[in-house]
Order: structure tokens, then C-alpha cells, then sequence
């Protein structure tokens, strides 16, 4: 036979008709010898009528109403409602886009460092150039640059054939 | 005429659709809510409304508190038509939000009666715990009437939390074990645990009821 506490959780399926038959045989069994639980189960039987005695409350006549009014002022969804972005999600696009702009414009650490290195960089681009001779020679610009020439110079170089003082350069002669 | 009289056989659109209304599933009329019918939303209401007045009731112990809950669990029934999914039991659903707030009513409530004066006036129904009947102690038929409810009453008021709950949902809801278990977020095996020291609580504390012999007692064992 099965103890009283191995009964008690059977014992409200079994007095509500929901316990397995194999339960409410074992039930049965166990209220047939145990006095203490055949009394249990009646007293949860009277009990059980006795609870049913507490009457009804019913709505009142506005509730309907009012739950009617208060559901009214909820949003209605329409049908264009699926265009219309969720106010959080906008928001949150509207932050980031924000956000985005104020970094963008924020002064960068070390700018000017890299101003100069890039002009070091396009430099260095050139200086094949600049190192080579036979461009340098031919280069007209120079030509326009005055040299002050030393006295023996002087007397040794014949005149430049832009002494005349015409702007032609002498390439194009 | 036979036109004619189909017609007043079947009347306006809106009485059939009515009728054929309230053959659906409680599923089926919230999924018709979630579709924007509101006549549906109307059916769930009119369905519900007194059991849950009378859950909410029966834990809060007001009236007028017990009807602003339960307008409060149909207007989230009604927000979360959206994310509304045929998961579980339409009923599982709604008593669950009104044992949450029924809980959260109680908890607050109990908050503020430790703040307030003892001099201050007593609430609907909030009176000072009346003292239950003893074995020996004899009811006057007059008294019985009115004395009885109020001992059933603070009986089950007395019961925990969790107790209470599993009691209303099984004796006034009838809801099935499995249903309860979900609500109260446990197993069944626990619940059925519940259920006898909560019906073993009530046992002991109204045997004075309980051994009585009542003629007018509306009838033994749980309703069919």
C-alpha cells in the first residue's frame, strides 16, 4: 500500500476525476485502509462545496464601455502603416546619421604631420627628375634666373645670346 | 420572394456575422484581432470580462480594483494583438496577465498600507483580520449567511501567494493542471503539490464550516 504523502499529490486528480485509472485504483486502495486520508478527502469534498457558496461579482454596466474607450485610443494600424518607419528605429537612424556628420567635421590628432608628409612624399617623386642633368640643362626656367657672375667670368664668357634683352628663350631660336 | 425572404431569414451582414462569430475558437477571434477586427475583440470581452472580474476580485478583494485590472489585462490583449501567436490557450494567455497583475496590485497595495497611518481610514473590504470560528464555537443561523463568506473569504486571502492563485484557477476557473502549471510557470507535479497543502490549509482552517451540516449548501465536490 502506498504511504499518505505518496497519496497526498494523487489525492486532488483522484477526487476530480482526472487520475489515471491505475492512480485511482491505487487511491482507493489506500483511502479503503487509511482512516486519516479517507477523512481528508472528505473533508476536501465538503470543502469544495463549501467554496462554491461565494457568490458572483458581476461588471459593472460601464465597464465595456470603458475598456471600448480605452481601446479607441490606441494607435490604429493603416494601411500605409508598413512606410512609415517605427519611431525608436527612426530615431536611432536619425543618432547614427548625426553622429556620423559630428565625427566627419571633428579636427583629426597629427593632421599637419601628414600634410608634410605628403609633400615629402611628392618630393621624392620628383627627385629623379631633379637629379637628372641632360632635363636640368635643357630646363628654360633656370635660364631666367639671374647669376651674378665673378669678374673672370665675366671677361671670359662671351655675351648670352639673350643679352639683347629679348624674353625668348634660346631653345626656341 | 424567396429572394426576399432569405433575406429576413439571414437579416444584415452584421447579426450572421455575429452568430458565426461566436462559434469560433478563442484562438481564431484573436487572430481575427490581430487581422484589425475589432467586433472580435468585442466577443473576447464580453466572453471573459466576469471571469476575470471575479479572478481579479477574489485577489485584490475590491471591486473597483478588481474592474480597473481587468480593464488594464484587455488593453494589453488588445496591444499585443501584433506579436499574438496561437501558441498556447487563449485562456492561459489572459490569466496570465491578470495573475501578474493581480500580484503586482497585491504587492503594492500591502507596500502602502505599511507606509500609511494607523489612523488612517480603513478601505473597501481591508478591515482588521476577523478571527475564525473555533471547533467548539456555535454560528447562529443568522449570522451564517453573512459570516460564512467573509470566513471563506479571509480563508483563501490567507492562503500564500502562489496558493491562492493555483485555488482560483482550479476551483472558480476549472482550468486543467496543465493550463495552471503554465500560468504559474511550474510544473505539474508541483502544482498538484500546491493544491493539497493549499485545499489542506482551507481543510483545516474552516472545519468548522466544513464539519457543519449545511442545508443550503449549493453542493458537494467540484462542478461538473
Amino acid at each position: 500500500m502506498k504511504k499518505c504523502e505518496e497519496v497526498s499529490n494523487q489525492l486532488i486528480a483522484y477526487l476530480d476525476r482526472r487520475a489515471s485509472s491505475a492512480d485511482r485504483l491505487e487511491v482507493e486502495a489506500h483511502l479503503a485502509e487509511c482512516r486519516a486520508c479517507h477523512e481528508r478527502a472528505e473533508g476536501f469534498r465538503k470543502l469544495w462545496g463549501l467554496l462554491e457558496e461565494e457568490p458572483l461579482v458581476e461588471p459593472s454596466l460601464s465597464f465595456d464601455a470603458r475598456v471600448r474607450a480605452r481601446v479607441s485610443e490606441e494607435p490604429r494600424q493603416r494601411w500605409f502603416g508598413w512606410l512609415v518607419p517605427q519611431p525608436r528605429l527612426a530615431f536611432s537612424m536619425a543618432l547614427l546619421l548625426a553622429l556620423s556628420v559630428w565625427t566627419a567635421h571633428l579636427p583629426r590628432e597629427g593632421g599637419a604631420p601628414i600634410a608634410s608628409e605628403q609633400q615629402d612624399f611628392e618630393a621624392i617623386q620628383d627627385l629623379g627628375v631633379l637629379e637628372n642633368y641632360d632635363v636640368l640643362s635643357k630646363f628654360d626656367a633656370l635660364s631666367e634666373v639671374p647669376v651674378e657672375a665673378t669678374p673672370d667670368q665675366q671677361q671670359a664668357q662671351p655675351p648670352s645670346p639673350n643679352s639683347d634683352g629679348s624674353d625668348q628663350p634660346a631653345s626656341e631660336e | 420572394m424567396a429572394h426576399s425572404h432569405a433575406l429576413q431569414l439571414y437579416g444584415p451582414a452584421s447579426v450572421s456575422y455575429n452568430v458565426e462569430a461566436m462559434t469560433r475558437s478563442d484562438v481564431q477571434l484573436m487572430l481575427d484581432v490581430k487581422a484589425g477586427d475589432d467586433a472580435s475583440f468585442n466577443l473576447l470581452l464580453q466572453k471573459y470580462r466576469t471571469p476575470l472580474i471575479n479572478f481579479l476580485y477574489r485577489m485584490v478583494r475590491n471591486t473597483a480594483t478588481a474592474e480597473d485590472l481587468a480593464q488594464e489585462v484587455f488593453l494589453r490583449v488588445y496591444r499585443a494583438r501584433k506579436q499574438y501567436s496561437p501558441s498556447a490557450k487563449f485562456t492561459t494567455w489572459l490569466f496570465r496577465i491578470a495573475t501578474n497583475l493581480a500580484l503586482n496590485s497585491v504587492r503594492d497595495n500591502r507596500h502602502r498600507q505599511m507606509d500609511v497611518s494607523i489612523d488612517a481610514p480603513v478601505e473597501e473590504e481591508a478591515a482588521a483580520p476577523m478571527p475564525l470560528p473555533t471547533r467548539e464555537m456555535r454560528i447562529d443561523e443568522h449570522m451564517i449567511e453573512r459570516d460564512r463568506a467573509e470566513f471563506i473569504k479571509r480563508a483563501i486571502a490567507s492562503l500564500p501567494e502562489k496558493q491562492r492563485v493555483a485555488v482560483l484557477l482550479h476551483k472558480y476557473e476549472e482550468m486543467d493542471y496543465a493550463e495552471i502549471a503554465k500560468i504559474l510557470e511550474c510544473s505539474e507535479s508541483a502544482l498538484k503539490s500546491l493544491l493539497f497543502r493549499a485545499y489542506e490549509t482551507l481543510r483545516v482552517q474552516l472545519a468548522p464550516l466544513v464539519a457543519q451540516p449545511v442545508e443550503h449548501r449549493a453542493g458537494e465536490g467540484r462542478p461538473s
